[in-house]
């Protein structure tokens, strides 16, 4: 029998937190608490790194598939396999776990033990979310997710950290529920069609499902997504969340949690309701590029580091909406690799932001200027971070952009137009951040002591730059896992719309002939 | 032998013989033991241990006792063991609380049997005669265990509330039972229904209905016959408001799916509105009135009241499959619910009441665990997974939609996003305020037994519910609910 890598990959983090659980809670321990969590992590990280090498790229199946029954009576199972698309998530979330956690290292100091305990707990929740192919697994994983995240804000964020806690927690549960009555739905049908419950994606899949069936299914999905995401116009918990989250849970609130909302867009809402999504995808797109052109403004005028990050992302993740809705080949394959991207330049930009505020405890940009003479090596590192959220060529956001803006082309040159002038409101805002933070004298004497990258911080910013870097130069060594399973995806909805389309044309023929 | 009994009816009706002997033993001991000796409470859990196994030999028992009085059917014997191990929890966590409230603990428990052999019957009645004097027993019990702590104002109010109020339901309950009397000419509930089938829809049967209806909300606290809940949860002893929530709703339900799904099938369509407006009003008041409440035992018991109205889908659904989902939610309704109480008696010391909302300040540095169990119970009450209270809902929301009712589904789902507004809120206040005042937070063993029982249920339900979910399909199939579905078609 093979390893079961996948249902590894989550249980680990698991058992560390089990582990954790056995070390007393004294200052003493915090070091131990602190690396076992990291050698846990690594050891996850590992995993996926073993796993990608392992993944046959030239396929578009689902891979290392693990099947068992869990509730027979409703046909649901506990039924895992990665493809394309979920691998390099995957691999992204055990990168920037360690980080994460790293990262705290300074910062964190009270309840040190269960901070790493719901970071491992979150990790395994979003590696749970990535590899489900079963729908119900899925919903498990995806709002169990949640509470370890609601504790990362509410215990060691910053001032306002219990109402921004609240608000994430109430806006991602009330957009999830009604997923939860689709997925019902969902299986019903199955039933109805089969004589069958079953919650398994693969078969769900092929089921063909009546037209207003889809529309209020895609709808159910698209809005728990698009929260996540998230879409203008139900952005508003992202910013709280992440300017109250401590670094850490800003880092993985950025870098994999809102990729689950695009992410669950091109597994679960375009396949399953073809029909729906090729109806609702100009709009899906109108709402992104508004979310392209409003996150970009509205960042150009935040005064705090952090806020401005995070609207950048809803700018961003706009992009990538974008290129799903485009519905070809560029579009597709530039999203998921965006997604990547903005995983790590993002992470990255919230990492720093973390390490400027740990050293002066304010994220506010009037607090700062004239850091390249005090702290050069920071802030070279911010300029490459920063050069790579804004898509310079040559970095890793250049390749993600160009791509979707061509599949965005392709369909609607309008909408790539009003995107492409989203790049350039984003190389404004980011610049002009960085020229205020960095540049000129420095006016402030609290900067003047300022000291320069430590080595633990080296250790979390070189991966970062490192990625950064090969992702721009090797896109190939990505983008070739992903390329089948996009292919085989936009084909499932091609042909499902189209089949749907047929077949309502030709009842409508067959009523008319009948008259 | 009086006529129409045999013996074979007394071997059927073995479980609650036993559990009578035990209450009598109770009230003996009350008398023989020293006074203020924990013993007491280990002979009750005995006599509830011997009535569970004396339940054993019915594990696939299908028969009608004594003409069609009671069934024994494993429908009852689902119930009978929620009762029972309800009962059980109940007793572990009144130990200290009584000793702490000064009450005398003999006639207590006495009572709790009582309440628990009642229940039992109401469980298993399948005629209008037994289910109330089941309902009876369970009631009068109760009565006298809400106003149970004398010297406390707030106790006798509950306790003349719910006395009041529950005698005037019961009336009401009591005309809608003789007027389906009087249209049948049975009170076998069996025989009822195969009376009415075929017959013209008669306005004095939909007016019984009605009645019944009305009778039957006030016992499971369905919204507009809510109102005494709160005040007497807040009154009452909290373990009595513990195994009110519990056992007594549970019962009710039972009595409730009988009474329609057994014996009035024929009304189906009257009963079923009634119940989707009922579940939808009830679901919805109890979750927004809940959100302003900073009193915990208040807030559970309009958390009680909304959950009511959850349930009340698998009535409206009425497939075989949506009275499994009402089973499989009332137990772990049971678990998690009874947990919950279990808290707030810990919380209950010597100088603090503990069932304010302020009392649960930065409750995780005082007691971890109780913190953490806490949490549990609420994310299980607002139906977050991996808990069992998801799969409860997900169970109850899938049988909805399975029988066509997507709009209850999405009430009941938006309504469970609501809810999780105030069970956080809790959370919050436990993990992320300062400390609160008063002395130290302990556990006895006992309640740490009633614990650990409620959080393993709440987790093993959460992450393996495929045993309960067969049990209960299982269960659901003996209520004739089969027959009723083909009726219906």
């Amino acid at each position: 029998m093979m390893f079961p890598i996948l249902s590894s990959l989550v249980a680990l983090p698991i058992a560390g937190a089990i582990l954790l659980l056995f070390v007393r809670d004294d200052e003493h321990n915090e070091p131990l608490v602190r690396n076992i969590a990291l050698v846990v992590s690594l050891l996850v990280f590992a995993q996926t790194l073993l796993l990608w090498s392992r993944f046959n790229a030239g396929s578009a199946e689902f891979q290392f598939v693990e099947r068992h029954a869990w509730i027979p009576a409703f046909g649901i199972s506990y039924l895992v396999g990665v493809d394309g698309i979920s691998l390099l998530l995957l691999v992204l979330t055990g990168f920037l776990t360690p980080l994460a956690l790293l990262s705290s290292w300074e910062s964190v100091h009270k309840k040190t033990k269960a901070f790493c305990i719901f970071v491992l707990l979150l990790e395994s929740a979003m590696m749970g979310v990535f590899v489900s192919l079963d729908l119900f697994l899925f919903y498990i994983f995806w709002d169990a997710m949640l509470i370890p995240m609601y504790f990362l804000i509410g215990i060691w964020g910053y001032d306002r950290r219990v109402y921004a806690a609240v608000k994430f927690m109430l806006y991602t549960m009330a957009g999830s529920v009604l997923m939860l009555l689709a997925i019902l739905a969902l299986a019903y049908l199955h039933n109805a069609a089969t004589g069958a419950y079953s919650f398994d994606l693969l078969r769900l899949y092929d089921l063909r499902i009546p037209p207003p069936m889809q529309f209020w299914c895609f709808l159910a999905f698209a809005l728990a997504f698009a929260i996540k995401v998230p879409l203008f116009p139900f952005h508003t918990w992202l910013p709280d969340a992440h300017v109250e989250a401590p670094t850490a849970g800003s880092v993985i609130l950025a870098g994999v949690l809102l990729k689950m909302g695009t992410y669950g867009l091109v597994r679960f809402a375009f396949p399953l309701f073809p029909l729906a999504a090729s109806y609702f995808a100009p709009y899906l797109a109108l709402l992104a590029v508004i979310g392209i052109m409003y996150g970009a403004l509205v960042a150009m005028v935040q005064p705090d580091m952090k806020k401005l990050v995070a609207y950048s992302s809803v700018s961003h993740l706009g992009f990538v909406v974008l290129g799903i809705a485009a519905m070809n080949t560029q579009g597709v394959q530039g999203a998921v690799y965006q997604m990547l991207n903005h995983g790590v330049s993002t992470g990255g930009l919230f990492l720093i932001v973390g390490m400027l505020s740990d050293r002066r405890h304010t994220r506010l940009i009037s607090e700062y200027g004239g850091l390249k003479r005090v702290v050069p090596h920071l802030v070279a590192v911010f300029l490459i971070v920063t050069l790579s959220s804004i898509g310079l060529p040559g970095l890793n956001g250049f390749v993600g952009e160009l791509l979707i803006l061509l599949g965005a082309f392709r369909w609607s040159p309008r909408a790539a137009a009003f995107a492409a002038s989203g790049v350039i409101l984003s190389a404004t805002y980011m610049l002009w951040m960085f020229q205020r933070v960095n540049y000129g004298p420095v006016n402030n004497d609290k900067n003047k002591t300022m000291r320069d990258l430590s080595a633990r911080e080296w250790a979390i910013l070189v991966p970062i730059v490192a990625m950064i870097a090969l992702m721009g130069v090797l896109p190939n060594m990505f983008l070739r896992p992903i390329g089948p399973s996009v292919e085989r995806m936009l084909n499932q909805v091609r042909q499902g719309a189209g089949v749907q389309i047929q077949a309502i044309k030709n009842s409508e023929f067959g009523s008319r002939n009948s008259d | 032998m009086p006529p129409g009994i045999s013996t074979s009816d007394f071997y059927y009706i073995l479980p609650e013989l036993v559990l009578t002997g035990g209450a009598l033993l109770v009230l003996i001991a009350d008398v023989l033991l020293p006074r203020g000796s924990k013993a007491l409470a280990w002979v009750t859990l005995l006599a509830i241990g011997a009535t569970i196994a004396s339940l054993v030999p019915f594990g696939s028992t299908h028969v009608e006792v004594a003409h069609g009085l009671l069934a024994v059917d494993q429908f009852a014997l689902f119930f009978k063991i929620v009762f029972l191990g309800a009962a059980a929890l109940t007793v572990l966590m009144s130990v200290r609380y009584l000793e702490i409230e000064g009450a005398s603990p003999g006639e207590y428990y006495f009572l709790i049997l009582c309440a628990t052999l009642g229940m039992m019957i109401m469980a298993g009645g399948i005629d209008l005669l037994t289910i109330f004097i089941g309902l009876e027993t369970m009631a009068v019990s109760f009565y006298i265990l809400a106003g149970f702590i004398k010297p406390n104002q707030r106790s006798n109010e509950a306790a003349v509330k719910y006395f009041l109020l529950g005698a005037f339901s019961l009336g009401i309950l009591l005309y809608g039972m003789s007027i389906m009397y009087g249209l049948s000419g049975t009170t076998n509930l069996r025989t009822m229904a195969t009376a009415f089938v075929g017959q013209e829809r008669d306005p004095r049967l939909v007016l019984a209905v009605i009645l019944v209806v009305a009778g039957l909300g006030f016992k499971i606290a369905a919204v507009p016959f809510h109102m005494w809940a709160p005040d007497v949860y807040e009154g009452a002893p909290t373990p009595v408001t513990a195994f009110l929530s519990v056992g007594s709703k549970a019962a009710s339900f039972a009595m409730l799916l009988r009474i329609f799904l057994e014996g009035l099938p024929s009304m189906s369509a009257d009963w079923r509105l009634m119940f989707e407006v009922l579940a939808i009003v009830t679901m919805t008041i109890g979750n927004l009135a809940a959100l302003t409440q900073t009193n915990i035992k208040r807030m559970l018991a309009y958390s009680s009241i909304a959950h009511a109205g959850y349930i009340l889908i698998g009535v409206v659904a009425g497939t075989p499959r949506g009275v499994a989902a009402m089973l499989i939610y009332l137990l772990i309704y049971a678990f998690m619910q009874l947990g919950a109480f279990t808290i707030i008696i810990i919380m209950r010391r010597q100088d603090v009441v503990g069932d304010e909302l302020k009392d649960f300040s930065g409750l995780h540095i005082r007691h971890p665990f109780a913190a953490f169990a806490m949490l549990l119970f609420m994310l299980s009450l607002g139906g977050i997974p991996p808990t069992a209270g998801f799969m409860g809902k997900f169970w109850l929301f899938g049988a909805a939609i399975d029988a066509g009712y997507v709009r209850l589904a999405v009430i009941g789902v938006l309504n469970s996003a609501i809810s999780l507004y105030y069970y956080i809120r809790l959370v919050v206040f436990m993990y992320l305020k300062p400390q609160g005042a008063g002395s130290p937070v302990t556990t006895s063993p006992s309640l740490g037994i009633a614990l650990a029982v409620a959080v393993i249920g709440t987790i093993f339900l959460g992450v393996y519910p495929r045993l309960l979910f067969d049990l209960a399909e299982m269960s659901a199939r003996t209520l004739g609910v089969a027959a009723v579905t083909a009726a219906i078609r």
